[in-house]
């Protein structure tokens, strides 16, 4: 695949766009990061008891609400700087992103019900909550699948979606049950050690069948990594990948011991090294599909808005983005430490 | 039977936005009422300001989540419904959007964790600077969208090249001619609907026998905000239908029902326009009313929709949302004052004025919902006023899928929205359940069903 088709980037309609992408990856990894922690507490919450769930909940409490809004950021920055794609994409993941946006709502919405609706139907907005949040997690994986097989609708292409699923609903419970361990204590805490251990599996398996699908998709990713030198460059990203899971691992085997003696040493290191195996494993696609939004059909330049509408967008952004990242800092700050109930006043 | 696809796509994203703006024309006044409860409460210490506080903060927190998950599923329609709309006009809605996004979704979603759940973690001044960030997150948010909004009605400050706008003139695009008129218009609809949705649900309260001095505070708060903004509310009506009358005359012709262009139209009370016979049935009116108020003349001119044929929106649904909305707003000035008088110093609201607010404490929700098929359906056959049609802007997604998503949309949304009315005179009762006028309730009210002495 010729590189021709990369214009001037020393033009803003030749950098914009590249730039734009950056923003927008940011938005998504923030998002997949965030609310994949409480999708995954979400996601655990199925068959616990009910001062267990309420529990869980209170650790995501003050936060899934900004952390779904680095979804509607990273759309919406779809949405504007690439106009075209955002149809094409969409377009496509019509039927999955239908079922993500029917989770999402009903696990937002059982927030609020399950505390606020008559005691005796708490049990079934729980299980709203638990729905949802599988419902949105699984549809998130089945896009991602979709997204790299560039929309081929094969039997074998759909297996493979609905198998990324699966697999993305594991990542996403290992984020959340990395979230338990660091924001609960006592019995519950310790299940969310096992939780973490029995998914690192099946998201090994999803980060490794990605890595082995794109390349068979497209000759042009093949190349891309399995060049000399691209090969030995490279490969850091796979070792430190496998290195991260081996680091998570170890830590929760050793866990369970400390914790049970009161000992926190540690307890942060399932999240961040489930945090860096996401980071990497989004780096290494995002590294395949650049420059393309649909892969080998449609770059960044193709589909990105006009220059004058980019600039108003980065002007705004880089005042505000600081900001934003500054508050949300202040939120995390203010409700650090182990969850307590929530409580309104 | 053959579904047509566009069809589809235009009841699915019209179910969702109904769904969505009910939440939003909620939460965007109740957020000051709440700045102001607890303004109050700081000032006098007086626990009724906190009591009332307490309750409807649970309002805010639900009508919010209402809101933000249905606002989700707008961002991803906007691509999977009409990715004409982006592919049109991206360069001009983009950046509102993006304005939105970064100026009010972030600061409204991360502050309402520290409004609702901080309170015992942080020193009161940051929780009501908290409390007032949100309200004016969620004021910021109105006011970019019905900026977007507005523009699509009456667009300004862009070019046309190779069928893409272009943007010439920011300022003409955010303040275009319909903007000042439309955001003041929803700005004062929200507050009427939770000026109604306070009084209502404390009358209710009150006819239950709940008769703390909270629930007169919020009883009153409520008749006085409907009071000031009901007349108001007429006052920028009118003008906002001037401007339309300017700008839009076919939306304007619908609304009055004038079929062919006449000095002098009357005011139609009531009348079953036809569209086949191009004319009205049974019509009812006020001789040369609708000219009056229109151009200011006893016989000023109304242009017809005969002189828009083929590019006019469809009349029935207009003419009578129009009425919908204009009789809730009559009803509501009359209510607003009665209540006020009846409650005046201290005085009881008689049972079948409380009835009467109990009715209507979600007609807001009515004439909002009404305003916004004046607005949008009016607008028809454009998405985009004289730029982009609707018919132009759908996508090609196949209509069973869309049928099958609506259907399950759909079901969603009807069942939420019972939920949430029932939810919300569940927490009234509880509020009343635990709080006697003696003994206030608790600032540690669990929020989540957990045990409070955790």
């Amino acid at each position: 695949m010729p590189e021709t088709l990369i214009p001037d980037l020393a033009t803003p309609a030749g950098w914009l766009p590249v730039v734009f992408l950056g923003l927008m990856a940011i938005a998504m990894l923030a998002y997949v990061v965030l609310d994949g922690y409480d999708l995954g507490v979400g996601v655990l919450l199925r068959g616990e008891p009910e001062a267990d769930r309420d529990r869980m909940i209170a650790a995501i409490g003050p936060f899934w609400d900004a952390n779904e809004t680095w979804l509607v950021l990273g759309v919406g920055l779809l949405l504007v700087a690439f106009p075209v794609a955002h149809g094409v994409i969409l377009g496509a993941l019509y039927a999955p992103v239908a079922l993500m946006l029917a989770g999402l709502i009903l696990r937002g919405v059982a927030f609020e019900f399950r505390v606020k609706s008559a005691p005796h139907h708490k049990g079934r907005w729980d299980f709203a909550f638990f729905a949802g949040s599988l419902t949105a997690a699984f549809a998130q994986g089945v896009m991602l699948g979709m997204l790299v097989t560039g929309f081929r609708n094969g039997p074998a292409e759909i297996a493979f979606a609905l198998f990324i699923g699966a697999c993305l609903v594991a990542g996403y419970a290992l984020l959340g049950a990395g979230w338990l361990v660091i924001k609960t204590r006592g019995d519950l805490q310790l299940r969310a050690v096992r939780w973490a251990r029995r998914s690192l599996g099946l998201t090994a398996l999803g980060i490794a069948a990605v890595s082995v699908a794109t390349p068979l998709v497209s000759q042009r990713v093949f190349d891309r990594w399995f060049q000399l030198p691209e090969l030995v460059l490279l490969a850091p990203i796979p070792l430190a990948t496998a290195l991260l899971f081996f680091v998570a691992w170890r830590s929760l085997s050793r866990l369970p011991v400390r914790l049970s003696q009161g000992n926190e040493y540690g307890a942060w290191v399932p999240f961040a090294s489930a945090v860096g195996i996401f980071v990497l494993a989004f780096y290494g696609l995002a590294y395949s599909l650049f420059p393309y939004l649909v892969i080998d059909r449609l770059t960044i330049w193709d589909a990105a808005s006009a220059p004058e509408s980019l600039w108003i967008i980065l002007v705004g952004a880089l005042v505000v983005m600081p900001v934003i990242l500054g508050y949300s800092a202040l939120s995390y700050w203010i409700f650090r430490g182990k969850a307590e109930a929530l409580r309104y006043g | 039977m053959e579904l047509d696809p566009i069809l589809l796509a235009r009841i699915q994203f019209a179910a969702n936005i109904t769904f969505h703006i009910l939440f939003p024309t909620i939460t965007i006044a109740l957020g000051w009422v709440l700045l102001y409860f607890k303004l109050r409460f700081v000032a006098t210490r007086d626990p009724k300001w906190m009591a009332a506080y307490m309750l409807w903060v649970k309002v805010f927190a639900l009508s919010f989540a209402l809101g933000v998950v249905s606002g989700i599923t707008m961002s991803f329609q906007f691509g999977t419904n009409w990715p004409g709309f982006m592919e049109t006009v991206g360069n001009i809605a983009g950046p509102l959007l993006a304005y939105e996004v970064l100026t009010a979704f972030f600061l409204e979603a991360v502050f309402i964790g520290i409004m609702l759940f901080g309170a015992n973690r942080v020193p009161q001044w940051l929780h009501t600077l908290a409390t007032f960030l949100v309200a004016f997150g969620t004021t910021m948010s109105a006011f970019w969208i019905m900026a977007l909004n507005s523009w699509m009605q009456t667009p300004a400050g862009f070019e046309m090249r190779d069928g893409v706008a272009h943007a010439t003139d920011w300022l003409a695009i955010v303040f275009n001619p319909s903007m000042p008129y439309r955001l003041g218009h929803m700005l004062l609809a929200s507050g009427l609907t939770v000026a109604f949705l306070l009084a209502g649900i404390s009358a209710w309260r009150w006819l239950r026998g709940d008769r703390g001095p909270d629930v007169r505070v919020a009883l009153r708060t409520g008749l006085l905000i409907g009071a000031l903004l009901a007349p108001t509310q007429a006052v920028v009506g009118d003008l906002h239908g001037l401007n339309t009358f300017e700008h839009q005359p076919a939306k304007i012709a619908a609304i009055e029902g004038v079929w062919q262009t006449e000095r002098g139209a009357p005011l139609l009370l009531f009348a079953l326009p036809d569209e086949e016979a191009r004319e009205n049935r049974l019509a009812i009116g006020i001789p040369n009313l609708a000219s009056l108020i229109l151009t200011h003349e006893w016989d000023g001119e109304i242009r017809g929709l005969d002189e828009f044929k083929g590019e006019h929106p469809p009349v029935a649904p207009v003419f009578w949302s129009f009425r919908v909305m204009v009789g809730v707003g009559l009803l509501m000035i009359a209510a607003a004052f009665w209540g006020l008088w009846a409650t005046r110093r201290g005085r009881d609201p008689g049972r079948w004025l409380a009835r009467g607010l109990v009715a209507m404490s979600f007609s807001g929700w009515v004439a909002t919902v009404a305003g916004w098929y004046v607005a949008e359906i009016g607008r028809q056959p454009w998405l985009v006023h004289g730029v982009l049609r609707t018919a132009d802007a759908a996508g090609d997604v196949p209509a069973a899928l869309i049928g099958g998503s609506l259907a399950m949309y759909l079901a969603l949304y009807v069942g939420l929205t019972i939920a949430y009315v029932l939810t919300v005179f569940r927490l009234a009762a509880k509020a009343g359940a635990t709080a006697s006028p003696a003994q206030p309730p608790s600032i540690e009210a669990p929020a989540t069903g957990a045990p409070s002495h955790a």
